[in-house]
């Protein structure tokens, strides 16, 4: 067979036409779709990129009578030099600490025991799930009232028991872990709990029964079960809402706030970074300083982006790099 | 075409979501609209229909002007006044304390009314206190019209001073004889405590101003440039709350406590002295929280002499838009000085109105005139009293002398909070520890704004 040479496309123009035309078609088959995601992205766009963007910009701006000016690092200098820059972040890191503790080993345990249970499944998981649909404010209002020091429902409890009362959030106490902090995260979990244990419940009701069949033929009691099937057959919903509560504890604020009616607790125990935020960019009347705040702002931002980087390239699934 | 009208709809939807606040206009047409804040809502009953009859008289007069209420309580929250500010979300005629009016400019959200006010515009211009327009001029511009101001003296709870057998005509003047006084009443039992003193919400550092002002010290130096409260006087006041609170036990456990909540414990008859301005009694204590004007009277804040060196002394202002119009600024003086302005009328000042409703009328507060205005003021006043002006007299003849409120007033009290906080919780503060940390971080934030 002779090769014929192929001659050079005398109407390219048209090839692309064709591939237009062809865009077009699938555009009008999903301009609903479209249509809907424009909606959703000029929304992410208004409130959140465009805030980020000017909350990177406003960080390095200064503004005295209403005329904004360029500042250069120097918000970034005095949030440094400001004491209680790092006592937020200790403080922080103590509730991110504490509230993984708490807050990530209570759900996954309540989640297994609600899949062992035969009988009344959906009203308990009704139940777990009731505080997070709870306003967080009212919750936590409710909180502030069983923590009060004289007529709390807990000290009331206690009193009752003969066991020693407590100033709960309104403890003094600074060393690490405070019973201050203890509090918050005590409040923050029974709020918040609910939807992990349903995610993990979900994951739980995933596995597949022979595995766990073929445990009890071989004697497995129930921590072997767990420490060998359910573990690492959640591991992959464990790893991810690790990584979602570390960030979100992280961000940790109104549960401070309203706890400490808009204080930072005795001898700032509970004053988190984002309460920090807050106070910069509100709470100081005149000395308030937007421009402070956006750059600890965008320093939570990176610490989080980096710690979220870092993490999810460790935890890759290696297989498939 | 539903594809169409499908890109149209997400469209709006999305823009929608953005949302807006337009504020009030002004018409070519001549007709004006401000509108205007700290209007009492419909939970104060009675407060709510005196303004609302007042709109409706000023409109009546003045038919080319619509006022565009505003119904809030409390007037004013100061980091949401911070962001209202940032926003350009302010109303035509916007309520604020003395100590907001460097927020403002900061801001440049301040009109300048310079040229709208004259004592042909306001009659009474001249028989204003000095110390109060000065908070709403910079220089020599005004930014606004002052509307009230306070001095502040000790509350006391007369029938528990009954109760306790102390005499209720002779309230504490030292901090020695307020914790005497204070154990005396928290005896009574029954969830009654002698004293209480705020540590939230800017409220505590505010306290703590007014009682160092009280002492002869001050907050900030004369220069405004340096933090002075690290003083014996500062150490002494602390240590009295701390003893009241973990050694007499005179005040309750629960702390963290922000304005409005002292009011309600001493309208139950729950607390036996706190300090406040007497408009706690009138506006707060009898008509909101429902407590008996006779059970209440007022001593000067207590010291460690007897004698207070002085009173830190606020006061509130309303101030105008950036945005506004020559014709609604116009509008809004006119406004005030019918409402806020003229003794006789008004919300504070139409005091046969306020006896027939049954307020309590005849307290030694505002002291916003002086002059002619101030003796028609007086004249009205004593004709319309119906408290026991013998109940105040202490108060009233201590005549404390006012004294400002610090730089950064609200900065510097938010600072001062947590260690109000920390004598009140902590068994074992170390209060030079306090002060001094408080030292260092008010002067950052004089370092910041200067």
């Amino acid at each position: 067979m002779v090769a014929i040479a192929r001659k050079a496309d005398p109407a390219p123009h048209l090839g692309r036409s064709r591939a237009a035309a062809s865009l077009g078609r699938k555009a009008r088959r999903n301009v609903s779709a479209h249509g809907f995601l424009i909606g959703a992205v000029l929304c992410f766009f208004f409130f959140s990129w465009y805030p980020m963007y000017r909350e990177v910009i406003m960080s390095f701006q200064k503004t005295q009578l209403g005329v904004t000016s360029w500042a250069g690092w120097a918000n970034y200098i005095r949030i440094f030099h400001d004491p209680t820059f790092w006592v937020a972040w200790r403080n922080t890191l103590e509730f991110t600490v504490l509230a993984l503790i708490v807050g990530y080993a209570v759900p996954f345990f309540v989640a297994i025991l609600l899949n062992e249970l035969r009988h009344a499944k959906g009203y308990l998981r009704c139940l777990v799930y009731l505080p997070v649909m709870l306003p967080p404010t009212s919750a936590l209002l409710l909180f502030a009232y069983f923590y009060d020091p004289n007529y709390g429902l807990f000290n009331d409890i206690l009193h009752t028991l003969h066991l020693p009362t407590s100033q709960w959030v309104q403890s003094p106490g600074t060393t690490i872990p405070s019973m201050a902090m203890i509090s918050v995260v005590i409040a923050a979990t029974w709020m918040n709990m609910g939807g992990a244990t349903l995610i993990y419940l979900a994951a739980l009701q995933n596995i597949p029964g022979e595995l766990y069949e073929a445990a009890e033929l071989d004697g497995a009691g129930l921590v072997k079960k767990i420490r060998h099937i359910t573990i690492p057959q959640t591991r992959l919903i464990l790893s991810m809402l690790l990584m979602l509560q570390i960030v979100a504890t992280m961000q940790m604020f109104v549960e401070a706030f309203i706890l400490t009616n808009g204080g930072a607790g005795v001898n700032n125990n509970t004053l988190s970074v984002v309460n920090l935020i807050y106070t910069y960019a509100f709470a100081l009347s005149g000395a308030s300083n937007y421009d402070s705040a956006s750059a600890l702002g965008v320093v939570l931002m990176l610490v989080l982006a980096i710690f979220s980087g870092t993490y999810l390239w460790l935890t890759r699934d290696r297989d498939h790099g | 075409m539903m594809a169409g009208i499908t890109v149209v709809a997400a469209l709006g939807l999305g823009a929608a979501a953005c949302g807006s606040s337009p504020a009030a206009s002004s018409s070519a047409s001549g007709h004006v609209t401000i509108s205007v804040d700290c209007a009492p809502p419909a939970s104060s009953a009675q407060q709510h229909k005196e303004w609302n009859e007042d709109v409706a008289t000023f409109e009546k007069e003045n038919p080319s002007i619509t006022i565009d209420s505003i119904y809030e309580n409390p007037c004013e929250v100061p980091a949401s006044f911070t962001a209202m500010l940032g926003a350009g979300t302010e109303p035509n005629v916007f309520y604020t304390y003395f100590t907001d009016k460097d927020q403002v400019l900061d801001a440049g959200q301040a009109a300048d009314i310079t040229p709208y006010v004259n004592t042909k515009t306001v009659p009474m211009l001249d028989d204003i206190v000095p110390s109060a327009m000065a908070s709403v001029t910079a220089g020599k511009t005004i930014y606004g019209l002052p509307t009230s101001n306070y001095t502040q003296g000790l509350v006391i709870n007369r029938q528990l001073f009954t109760e306790a057998g102390l005499n209720p005509n002779d309230p504490p003047t030292t901090w020695a004889a307020v914790e005497k006084d204070a154990a005396a009443i928290t005896k009574l039992g029954n969830g009654i405590y002698g004293y209480g003193d705020y540590s939230a919400g800017n409220n505590g550092g505010w306290h703590f101003s007014s009682e160092l002002d009280a002492m002869g010290g001050h907050m900030i130096n004369p220069a405004g440039t340096a933090a002075s409260f690290d003083t014996p006087e500062g150490a002494a006041i602390l240590q009295a709350l701390h003893t009241m609170r973990f050694v007499d036990h005179s005040m309750s456990p629960t702390q963290q406590l922000e304005w409005g909540a002292l009011q309600k414990q001493m309208a139950a008859g729950k607390l036996g002295m706190y300090i406040a301005a007497p408009d706690d009694i009138y506006n707060v204590i009898v008509p909101q929280d429902g407590g008996n004007i006779n059970d209440y009277g007022m001593g000067p804040i207590p010291t460690a002499t007897g004698t207070p060196a002085g009173s830190l002394s606020g006061g509130n202002d309303y101030m105008f838009a950036k945005r506004d119009t020559p014709a609604q600024i116009e509008a809004g003086i006119k406004w005030l000085v019918f409402e806020s302005l003229t003794p006789g009328q008004g919300v504070y000042f139409n005091f046969a109105r306020q006896k027939a409703d049954g307020f309590p009328v005849g307290f030694p507060e505002p002291q916003l005139f002086t002059g002619s205005t101030e003796a028609q003021y007086d004249k009205l006043l004593d004709a319309s009293a119906t408290i026991n002006p013998s109940y105040y007299s202490t108060f009233a003849n201590s005549r404390e002398t006012p004294m400002g409120e610090p730089v950064d007033a609200q900065a510097v009290y938010k600072t001062l909070d947590p260690v109000m906080l920390s004598v009140l919780t902590n068994p074992n503060p170390n209060i030079s520890q306090l002060l001094a940390t408080a030292t260092s971080q008010v002067n950052q934030i004089l370092a910041n704004s200067g």
